[in-house]
C-alpha cells in the first residue's frame, strides 16, 4: 500500500542488502525497570526474537506505549519508540500507521492503560481496523501505582482500593474487542514463550488491527494470579480447540466465555478492509482528477471556485 | 451609504445615487437561506474588486430560529462589518422588531408585507418599502417549495436597488445550483429575475457604486474557517484529526474533503483526546499535523498538548473560540481561551500562540503556525474565533507557488542523533522521524518522562533544570526573532488601544474616526500572543493611557486575559482593560464610547 503523501520518501543506506538480522545485542537498550520475575521480561525477550526472525531493520518498525509498568517497554528496545501519555497509545499509533505505511507499528500496554483509561480508543481503533499490532500485558492489577483494582481484576480481588475485595465485574478483553470489531484476536501467556512468539508472528502478519491479550504475572502485587494457566504451577494451558473456526464470531465469543484460565491461541481472524486501505482508495480517487498537477496548482484550482 | 452624491427626499421619485459603500442587514430565520444571499453578495463584491466583510449570527438550535446576515460592500477599504445598516431586509415581524434599531436613521427597511406590520412611529424616521416577498415568490416559482426561494427573490431585489451586475450574479447562481437537478437552477434563476424585475424603483431611489479604487490581480472570497483550512494545506499539512464541535467543524469538514486531493488524510476521531493524540502521532511520524476544536474540546486536549511540549513533537492546534466556560455560547464569539492556550496543561509547558486578525491573515497565520511548529518542534496554537471563522472577506489571490510548501519527512540516514541535544543552539534540537536509520545504532525514544539527550528517562535534578531551560530557550529565541509590532497611528499620543485577533478591524476604524475628530489615539494589534514580541514597553511609553480591548471578562482584578499577560510582564498599572462579553464583536462607536468613558473615569481619579 502506498500513500502519495510519502511518495517522495527515499531511504538510502549503503549496506542495505548486506545487513544481518538484528539480534538482542543490537535491540536491547535500558535495563528493564521491572521487578525480578515479572512476566513482562518474557514479552520483551520474545519481541527481540520476533524482530530477529522477521528480519526487521531499525527503520521498519516503531514501538509505542502509554503509561504503566508494561508501558516502559519502548525504553528497553533500541529502536524508534514513543512513550506516550496514559491510555492514549492507540490514537497516537493510529496517526503513525495512517501516515506511514512503510512502518510496522507495535503497541504495548497494560490492562489499565488499554481497557480503563484508554477504553474508548480500543473500541475505535478496532472498529476502524487500523493496521497495527497491540500486545496487552494483562496482570489484572495496577502495578506501577502499587496495587489498585484494575478493569480485569477478578471479583473478590483484595487491593488497596478494594480492601474487602473487588465488587466490580471485570472486563473480558476478548469479548470486548470482538464486539468492537477487531479483525485478529489472540490470547497467550508470558509463561509459554513458544506460544507467545507464534501468536506475535501471526498478529504481525495480519493485515489489520491485531490484538494479543498476554497474561503477564505481577509477582509483587498479584502473585500467582495465572498459576491456573501454568502447567509448571499445577495449572493447565488449554489451547483453542483445533476445530474452532476463527472466522466464526459467535464461536469465538463462546470460547471467550470459558471460565478462567480459559483458552489460549487465535480466537478470531478475518480479513476486512483496513482504514489504511480505505483511505488510500479515497486518495487515489481524489487524485485521479488532479493527475500531473503540482500541489500549488491543485490549490489554485480550488481558489478559482472561490473568486 | 457614505459619499452619496445625489441626495433626494424619499418622496422624490426615481433617482440614482452614487455610493461608495453600503451595509445591508438581512434578518429572517436560519432556514430561509439568508446566509446564501450574503454569500452571493460577498462573492460578487470580491469579483468586482470591491472590499467586503460579512457578519452573521446563527441560533444554536438544530434547525430554525432567528438569524441575521450582514454584508458591507465598499469601493474603498472595509475594516468591519459596519455598526449600522443602510438597508434592512426584514422577513418576519420579529426580524423587524429586533433589528430596526440597527438601521441608520433615514435608512431603508425592505419588509415582507405578508409577514410584517410596520410600526407607525418608526415610519417617519425610516424609509419603509413594502413588498409581498412571500406571495410574489410563490407566484413566480409556484407554491411547491412553500416559501423556499424567497432568499433568491430578495437577492434580485437587492441587485435592482444597487444596480448590481446581473450577469455576474446569475453566473454565481449557476455555479452554485448548476450541479443539481436542472429544475433547481431554473427555479433559482426565475426567483432571481422576478425579484430583479419587480418595479421597486417606483418606491425608492436606487444606487450605483463608484468604481472600486482597488486594482488588484484578482481576489478570493471566503470565510475565516476556509482560510485556515487552505492555509494549512498550502503549508504542507497532510494529516489532521478532530472531533466535531461548533464553530470549528467547518474547518475539519473542508480538510476532510480537500486533503485526499493532496494525498493526505483527515480522520474524524472518537473524541477530542484521541484527535490531538493522533495528530501528535502523525507529527512524530515526520510531518506536522493539525488538530483543532473550540473551547470545550481544547480543554480536553491539554494533557496531550503538554506531552507535545515535553517530547518536542511539532503540532498545530486550531481553536475557533466561542463563548465559555463549559458549553457556554456555542455559536457566539468570545476571546476567552487565551489563558488556556498560553497556560493550559500541567507543569511548565512553553508553547507558541498566534492569533489571526482577519480572514486573509487566517490563511497566512495557519501557514506560519506550521512553519513554526516545524522549526521549533513545539505545539503551536492558532486562536481564531467564531467571528473570523464565519465572516466572509475578499482578499488578494495568494502567490500559490510561493505559499505552497513541501514538508515531506526527510528519512535520510544520519550518523548519530540526539533528539534532546542540550548543545543545540538556542535549545532548538531536531526531530528524526521513525524510519530514519541512525548509523551508530542509538535510537531515540520520544516521551513524556523527563529524559536525557537520547530521550531515556532521568529524574536527575541537573537534567530537569537544563531540559526545562531548553524547552524555554527555544521559545525565547523565537521571541527575539519577532519584528517590533507596528502601530496604527503615531507612536505617541494620549491613548493606545491594544487588541488581538478578530477585533482588529473595528479597533482600527475607531482609531481612524477618533483621529479624524482630532484625538491623539493609536492602536497596536497583536498577532503573536505567546511569546510576545520585544519592545512593547517602548511603545507603551509613548502614551498616557493603555487600554486593552478584549472580548472576555474583566476578571477578578479588572482586566482581561491579554491585559493580564501584559501586566505580568511589564508591571505597568496603566494597562487597563476594556472588556465585552455579549457574544458579539465590538462595534466602532461602542469602542469610542467605552474608550472615552474609561479615559474620563481615569482622569477623574
Amino acid at each position: 500500500m502506498s500513500s502519495p503523501a510519502i511518495d517522495n520518501i527515499q531511504v538510502k543506506a549503503p549496506d542495505d542488502d548486506l545487513r544481518a538480522p538484528l539480534t538482542k545485542k543490537e535491540l536491547a537498550a535500558d535495563h528493564p525497570t521491572w521487578c525480578p520475575g515479572c512476566g513482562d521480561f518474557s514479552v520483551l525477550a520474545l519481541y527481540y526474537k520476533l524482530i530477529e526472525k522477521q528480519k526487521l531493520a531499525h527503520e521498519n518498525f516503531v514501538s509505542i506505549s502509554g503509561i504503566g509498568c508494561s508501558s516502559r517497554f519502548p525504553y528497553f528496545v533500541q529502536a524508534h519508540g514513543v512513550h506516550f501519555i496514559h491510555g492514549r497509545s492507540l490514537p497516537l499509533a493510529t496517526g503513525i500507521s495512517l501516515s506511514r505505511p512503510d512502518l510496522h507499528v507495535f503497541v504495548f500496554g497494560g490492562d489499565g492503560d488499554i481497557f480503563s483509561i484508554g477504553g474508548n480508543h480500543i473500541t475505535h481503533a478496532a472498529r476502524k481496523n487500523i493496521r497495527m499490532t497491540l500486545v496487552v500485558m494483562d496482570n489484572n492489577v495496577y502495578g506501577l501505582t502499587k496495587k489498585q483494582t484494575s478493569p480485569t481484576s477478578p471479583l473478590g480481588f483484595k487491593s488497596k482500593t478494594d480492601n474487602w475485595g473487588s465488587v466490580d465485574r471485570p472486563i473480558n478483553p476478548v469479548k470486548q474487542v470482538l464486539a468492537a470489531g477487531a479483525t485478529f484476536i489472540a490470547r497467550t501467556t508470558s509463561t509459554n514463550p513458544m506460544h507467545l512468539l507464534q501468536v506475535m508472528e501471526a498478529a504481525m502478519q495480519h493485515d489489520g488491527f491485531s490484538i494479543i491479550e498476554c497474561l503477564s504475572e505481577c509477582v509483587e502485587f498479584f502473585p500467582g494470579a495465572f498459576d491456573a494457566a501454568n502447567p509448571r504451577k499445577g495449572g493447565a494451558f488449554q489451547t483453542v480447540p483445533a476445530d474452532h473456526d476463527v472466522t466464526d464470531e459467535v464461536a469465538a465469543y463462546k470460547l471467550a466465555d470459558a471460565p478462567f484460565p480459559g483458552y489460549f491461541g487465535i480466537f478470531y481472524q478475518v480479513n476486512r478492509p483496513t482504514k489504511n486501505a480505505s483511505e488510500a482508495k479515497i486518495n487515489a480517487n481524489a487524485r485521479e482528477k488532479f493527475k500531473g498537477l503540482k500541489d500549488w496548482q491543485i490549490l489554485k484550482k480550488s481558489f478559482e471556485r472561490l473568486s | 451609504m457614505s459619499e452619496t452624491t445625489a441626495l433626494t427626499p424619499p418622496s422624490g421619485g426615481r433617482q440614482i445615487s452614487k455610493i461608495s459603500e453600503v451595509v445591508i442587514r438581512i434578518a429572517g430565520n436560519s432556514q430561509d437561506g439568508i446566509q446564501a444571499i450574503g454569500g452571493f453578495l460577498a462573492r460578487l463584491a470580491g469579483r468586482s474588486e470591491q472590499e467586503v466583510m460579512t457578519f452573521m449570527t446563527i441560533p444554536s438550535t438544530i434547525a430554525g430560529g432567528p438569524s441575521i446576515f450582514q454584508v458591507r460592500m465598499s469601493s474603498g477599504t472595509v475594516e468591519s462589518p459596519g455598526d449600522e445598516a443602510d438597508l434592512l431586509v426584514a422577513f418576519y415581524q420579529h426580524s423587524y422588531d429586533e433589528h430596526m434599531n440597527s438601521l441608520k436613521k433615514g435608512g431603508i427597511v425592505l419588509f415582507d408585507s405578508d409577514h410584517v406590520v410596520p410600526k407607525p412611529e418608526l415610519e417617519k424616521d425610516y424609509h419603509h418599502v413594502s413588498v409581498p416577498i412571500s406571495s410574489l415568490t410563490i407566484e413566480a416559482i409556484g407554491g411547491a417549495g412553500r416559501e423556499k426561494g424567497k432568499n433568491i427573490f430578495v437577492l434580485g431585489l437587492i441587485a435592482k436597488i444597487f444596480d448590481l451586475n446581473v450577469e455576474k450574479l446569475t453566473g454565481l447562481i449557476r455555479q452554485r445550483f448548476g450541479g443539481k437537478d436542472a429544475s433547481v437552477l431554473e427555479t433559482a434563476l426565475t426567483a432571481f429575475h422576478s425579484g430583479h424585475n419587480f418595479s421597486i424603483e417606483k418606491l425608492i431611489q436606487t444606487f450605483e457604486f463608484f468604481e472600486s479604487q482597488r486594482k488588484t490581480g484578482g481576489q478570493v472570497v471566503m470565510n475565516g474557517n476556509e482560510a485556515i483550512a487552505y492555509g494549512l494545506v498550502a503549508a504542507g499539512v497532510r494529516f489532521g484529526s478532530a472531533y466535531p464541535i461548533t464553530p470549528w467543524s467547518e474547518v475539519m469538514e473542508l480538510l476532510r474533503h480537500e486533503l485526499p486531493k493532496y494525498g493526505g488524510t483527515f480522520v474524524q476521531c472518537e473524541d477530542e483526546i484521541s484527535a490531538i493524540c493522533m495528530a501528535l502521532g502523525a507529527g512524530y511520524a515526520g510531518r506536522v499535523a493539525v488538530t483543532g476544536s473550540s473551547g470545550p474540546g481544547i480543554s480536553l486536549k491539554m494533557e496531550a498538548l503538554g506531552w507535545g511540549v515535553m517530547a518536542e513533537v511539532p503540532l498545530v492546534v486550531i481553536d475557533v473560540q466561542r463563548g465559555g466556560p463549559s458549553t457556554g455560547l456555542p455559536t457566539q464569539v468570545e476571546q476567552s481561551d487565551l489563558n488556556l492556550a498560553v497556560y493550559g496543561s500541567h507543569g511548565d509547558a512553553p508553547r507558541i500562540v498566534l492569533a489571526p486578525t482577519d480572514v486573509e491573515d487566517a490563511f497566512y497565520t495557519a501557514a506560519e503556525a506550521v512553519e513554526l511548529a516545524r522549526k521549533y518542534n513545539v505545539p503551536v496554537f492558532v486562536l481564531s474565533d467564531q467571528a473570523i471563522g464565519t465572516r466572509i472577506e475578499a482578499f488578494p489571490t495568494p502567490d500559490f507557488e510561493k505559499v505552497c510548501k513541501d514538508i515531506s519527512p526527510d528519512l535520510t540516514p544520519v550518523p548519530t542523533h540526539k533528539p534532546y541535544d542540550l548543545s543545540a543552539p538556542d535549545g532548538i534540537s531536531c526531530h528524526k522521524a521513525p524510519g530514519t536509520r541512525i548509523m551508530d545504532g542509538r535510537y531515540p525514544v520520544v516521551g513524556g518522562l523527563e529524559h536525557d539527550e537520547y530521550g531515556h528517562p532521568s529524574s536527575s535534578a541537573k537534567l530537569h533544570t537544563s531540559m526545562s531551560a531548553k524547552r524555554r530557550r527555544k521559545i525565547q529565541a523565537f521571541a527575539h526573532s519577532l519584528p517590533k509590532p507596528k502601530i496604527h497611528g503615531p507612536t505617541e499620543g494620549n491613548i493606545l488601544l491594544v487588541g488581538w485577533g478578530s477585533t482588529k478591524g473595528p479597533i482600527q476604524e475607531a482609531v481612524d474616526m477618533a483621529r479624524a475628530a482630532g484625538e491623539a489615539i493609536s492602536s497596536l494589534h497583536m498577532r503573536y500572543l505567546f511569546p510576545q514580541p520585544e519592545g512593547l514597553e517602548e511603545i507603551f511609553a509613548g502614551f498616557k493611557h493603555i487600554f486593552v480591548l478584549e472580548l472576555n471578562d474583566e476578571g477578578l482584578n479588572g482586566y482581561g486575559q491579554l491585559a493580564g499577560l501584559l501586566r505580568a510582564r511589564y508591571c505597568d498599572s496603566r494597562i487597563v482593560g476594556i472588556n465585552k462579553t455579549e457574544g458579539l464583536t465590538f462595534k466602532v462607536k461602542e469602542i469610542l464610547n467605552r474608550v472615552h468613558a474609561k479615559a474620563g473615569e481615569l482622569s477623574a481619579k
